[in-house]
């Protein structure tokens, strides 16, 4: 077991190098520079100007230095300065990554919240009017892209309450908060919910025809006892990678929902770093959210033993 | 007894309507409130002087002040409407070619440090690149290239030392983009915390998120600004905004935001607000690059300007509000434009475009081109809508002379760069112009070596032409010449103006001593005139 974890270990930190040269690599071949992007804002470009300030944020270095210092700046929590507002990148990043933990962490409470129940309820009633309406349901969350979904609600908001749920200030209260989230969670938790219910019917029909689900219904166990004790809990295996890969994919639908509620998190702050070449924030916010991926996986992976007690990790 | 009675009836009415008046005219400004905007993105920086865009210029012009500016509550900006600001007054000397600056007393930085002439030299010495302290970009550079020196003549009296007469130069003082800077803060702090004299003190920028400024309390001027603050909340979903403007989240809409087709749903949604239309004096036009060929050819360029129905762009894109000029926004938007008798005479303004259309064929066919022979081309444009949409029906106009276009969309953050690089042939571009001004259009976007002439057109006869007006009193005699000089340019397809846009500027009905301005973006947001009457 523990040979197991320092293998992952190690594999974890030879994941996040190579990583972390992908997104450094990546960043800098995509056309457009900084430079000529602060200067958009002035309609024009002065090339001894341009050089000035590529000297003046370190863009003139060979890229094997512009690399060393950004990797040796993360080992010591130095993240840089943003180039376009100046300001410690930390300073940036960090008050955004709560706003939008919350909101994926809400969001993925919905989706397992609804998905899985409704799952099992779709499942157990095979072929009946509910489990039509649930499939409808769930193939809606589905098909329907979330930023639309996002709008559709705001407009409905407008026209029938007269008032529109946005940040415009950050809540004072918890309830503030929860309501604040409260929407836009449910947008993104939808298609979540629809993955997850969808998965968990087909699973739970699958373990339903197994023999030992047989053999327990013959010895009277009750039905609760046979969906949630012995259906649910073997089939709830691939439901729990899902889980696992969608929490980690949550920022890419994230980032429409926090622009439409106009929520300061992130997943938006990032797309807007790119479209900047703000290499000081995307690097770093990117190798954030790798970071999170590659230890969501390995949490996943230790999630497995939990639920299932033959699973054993060995070398 | 009765006699008193009615004395001391009449001595109570009349003392009522009396201080019924009084009351009335102070109860008419109210003091207080925060003002909530929204704002489309933020802000690249707060340093005015190094941006040439309404979104750094809208929420922090009142951050400072100018020497002297345009009046607020006038829509139009002209010589006549500019007014003192820093300055109390102004003299001109030396047959215009030197303005002395007589400076307010007593006038401090929000940090509390005290305005003097010398600020007023390190400001523009930063902006003609003589001071030790340099400007990351500089914009304005070329709007000062007859500016020889600043002297300050002891602490409140600075003169303008200017190469040779320029009578419209106060036009560019009076610009928003011209505000006096503290000689103690250096740039980078300007651009990050700026500091200034104006009503409303700089709170903070978060990115994508907010902008705030608190009411300046020891301002300059006595019971200015009225607003406690105003903030913008900066909303990059422009459905968004525009919906939270509708459920009265804001108080006013950004800057130009409001487009014709967002009115016309915006007011059936909210009937209350108040919706101002106007001229923003930014033009959609065609950039040709004269250095690469064919169309470093007259011929080819001239025909391209004859194939151009700006009927059809404004029925299609402007619903018919559009306003049809030269590089000059005509009255009553403007000033200087030409007005549709000129214009008419001008080549592709003729509204009989089937024989424009017949004499840019004409053309064509002299170079060899012809339905049989077609000039394959990219129209290269930034890719946003207001870009994009004029740019298809460009290139549909371009296939009835044998050019056969193809849209090149170039991410909007690498637009200046490459046309700064002359890497198109033909391109789609939007011009914003800080004064309504000849002198500060012309030199610009017209003149040999400026920044911001993305064409690359110089000709050394209309170089001389810009600089006799400039040395000209306002007048019949300049506007003459104005109209001339716009319409050489525009045939010789320096950059071919298609329409003059047209938009909305909304606010709730509560919002009062607002006036949008109507032939600048840029110099209308002092707002320490404002309040709310709620």
């Amino acid at each position: 077991m523990y040979s197991y974890l320092i293998q992952r270990f190690l594999l974890m930190f030879l994941t996040l190098l190579g990583m972390s040269i992908i997104i450094f690599v990546l960043l800098r071949l995509v056309p457009g520079n900084i430079v000529d992007i602060m200067f958009d804002s002035a309609g024009f470009v002065d090339p001894a100007e341009k050089a000035t300030i590529e000297k003046e944020l370190g863009l003139d270095l060979p890229i094997y230095q512009q690399y060393y210092h950004w990797i040796a700046g993360l080992v010591s929590f130095d993240l840089g300065y943003s180039f376009v507002s100046e300001m410690p990148a930390i300073d940036e990043i960090g008050p955004r990554i709560p706003i939008t933990a919350k909101l994926a962490g809400l969001s993925l409470f919905f989706s397992i919240l609804f998905g899985l129940p409704l799952g099992v309820i779709s499942a157990v009633k095979q072929n009946t009017a509910l489990d039509y309406i649930l499939r409808v349901f769930s193939l809606s969350g589905l098909s329907l892209p979330s930023f639309w979904l996002a709008l559709l609600i705001l407009m409905a908001c407008v026209s029938y309450t007269g008032s529109i749920p946005i940040y415009t200030e950050a809540p004072e209260t918890l309830w503030d908060e929860l309501l604040l989230y409260l929407l836009p969670s449910a947008a993104v938790g939808f298609r979540a919910s629809a993955l997850i219910m969808r998965l968990t019917r087909s699973s739970m029909l699958e373990v339903m025809r197994q023999d030992y689900i047989r053999t327990a219904m013959s010895k009277g166990a009750s039905d609760n006892a046979i969906n949630y004790k012995h259906a649910l809990r073997n089939a709830v295996l691939p439901v729990t990678t899902i889980i696992g890969i969608e929490a980690a994919f949550l920022i890419g639908g994230l980032i429409i929902t926090e622009t439409v509620f106009n929520i300061p998190g992130v997943a938006h702050f990032l797309v807007e770093a790119i479209l900047m070449r703000d290499y000081p924030i995307v690097q770093s916010l990117v190798m954030f959210i790798a970071i999170i991926v590659v230890v969501i996986n390995f949490l996943t992976d230790l999630a497995y033993a939990a639920l299932d007690p033959r699973i054993k990790y060995s070398d | 007894m009765k006699v008193k009675l009615f004395k001391a009836l009449a001595f109570a009415m009349v003392s009522a309507s009396v201080f019924g008046i009084v009351s009335t005219s102070a109860l008419a400004e109210k003091s207080g409130g925060i003002m909530k905007f929204y704002h489309r993105g933020t802000p690249p920086s707060g340093s005015i002087h190094e941006e040439a865009t309404s979104s750094t210029v809208v929420p922090y012009m009142s951050v400072f002040n100018n020497l002297v500016m345009f009046d607020q509550a006038k829509p139009v900006n002209s010589a006549e409407t500019i007014v003192p600001d820093l300055a109390k007054s102004w003299a001109w000397g030396g047959d215009k070619t030197k303005v002395t600056f007589s400076l307010r007393k007593g006038v401090k930085f929000h940090d509390g440090k005290p305005f003097t002439a010398k600020d007023v030299v390190c400001t523009w010495n930063l902006i003609l690149g003589k001071s030790k302290a340099k400007l990351r970009k500089n914009p304005r550079k070329s709007w000062y290239k007859n500016l020889a020196s600043v002297e300050a003549n002891g602490d409140y009296e600075v003169t303008f030392n200017l190469k040779r007469r320029q009578p419209a130069f106060l036009m560019l003082l009076a610009s928003g983009y011209s505000p006096v800077y503290p000689c103690h803060v250096p740039p980078k702090k300007m651009r990050t915390k700026p500091i200034g004299t104006g009503p409303f003190k700089f709170v903070s920028l978060k990115q994508n998120e907010h902008v705030k400024f608190t009411k300046n309390k020891n301002y300059w001027k006595k019971g200015r600004p009225l607003l406690d603050g105003h903030e913008w909340t900066i909303i990059k979903s422009r459905s968004t905004r525009v919906l939270g403007f509708i459920a009265g989240k804001f108080d006013m809409s950004f800057a130009g935001d409001i487009s014709i087709p967002i009115y016309k749903d915006l007011i059936k949604q909210a009937p209350h607000a108040i919706c101002e239309k106007h001229a923003t004096n930014v033009s959609t036009n065609l950039i040709v690059n004269q250095f690469k060929p064919p169309f470093d050819n007259a011929k080819i360029r001239k025909a391209m300007v004859l194939t151009i129905d700006r009927a059809s762009f404004n029925k299609i894109l402007g619903h018919g509000e559009f306003i049809m000029s030269g590089a000059m926004l005509p009255p009553p938007h403007g000033v200087w434009g030409m007005p549709p008798e000129v214009l008419k005479t001008v080549a592709g303004y003729n509204p009989d475009v089937a024989a424009n259309r017949a004499e840019a064929q004409k053309l064509m066919k002299s170079l060899g081109y012809g339905p049989d022979n077609r000039l394959k081309v990219k129209v290269a444009t930034r890719n946003i809508a207001i870009y994009r949409d004029p740019a298809v029906l460009l290139i549909d106009h371009l296939k009835e002379i044998f050019i056969d276009a193809e849209l090149d969309t170039v991410e909007t953050s690498n637009w200046h760069a490459k046309v700064a690089r002359k890497d198109y042939q033909v391109g789609l571009n939007l011009t914003g112009i800080g004064v309504d001004d000849p002198d500060a259009m012309f030199y610009e976007n017209y003149a040999c070596g400026s920044q911001r002439n993305y064409t690359g057109y110089c000709k050394e006869e209309m170089m001389e032409l810009f600089e006799k007006q400039s040395m000209m009193d306002n007048g019949p005699e300049r506007m003459k010449l104005v109209y001339e000089i716009d319409k050489k340019l525009q045939e010789d397809a320096a950059r071919p103006i298609i329409a003059n846009n047209v938009r909305y500027n909304c606010f709730q009905p509560y919002v009062k001593n607002f006036k949008t301005q109507t032939n600048s973006l840029y110099n209308g947001w002092r707002f320490e005139d404002i309040y709310l009457d709620k």
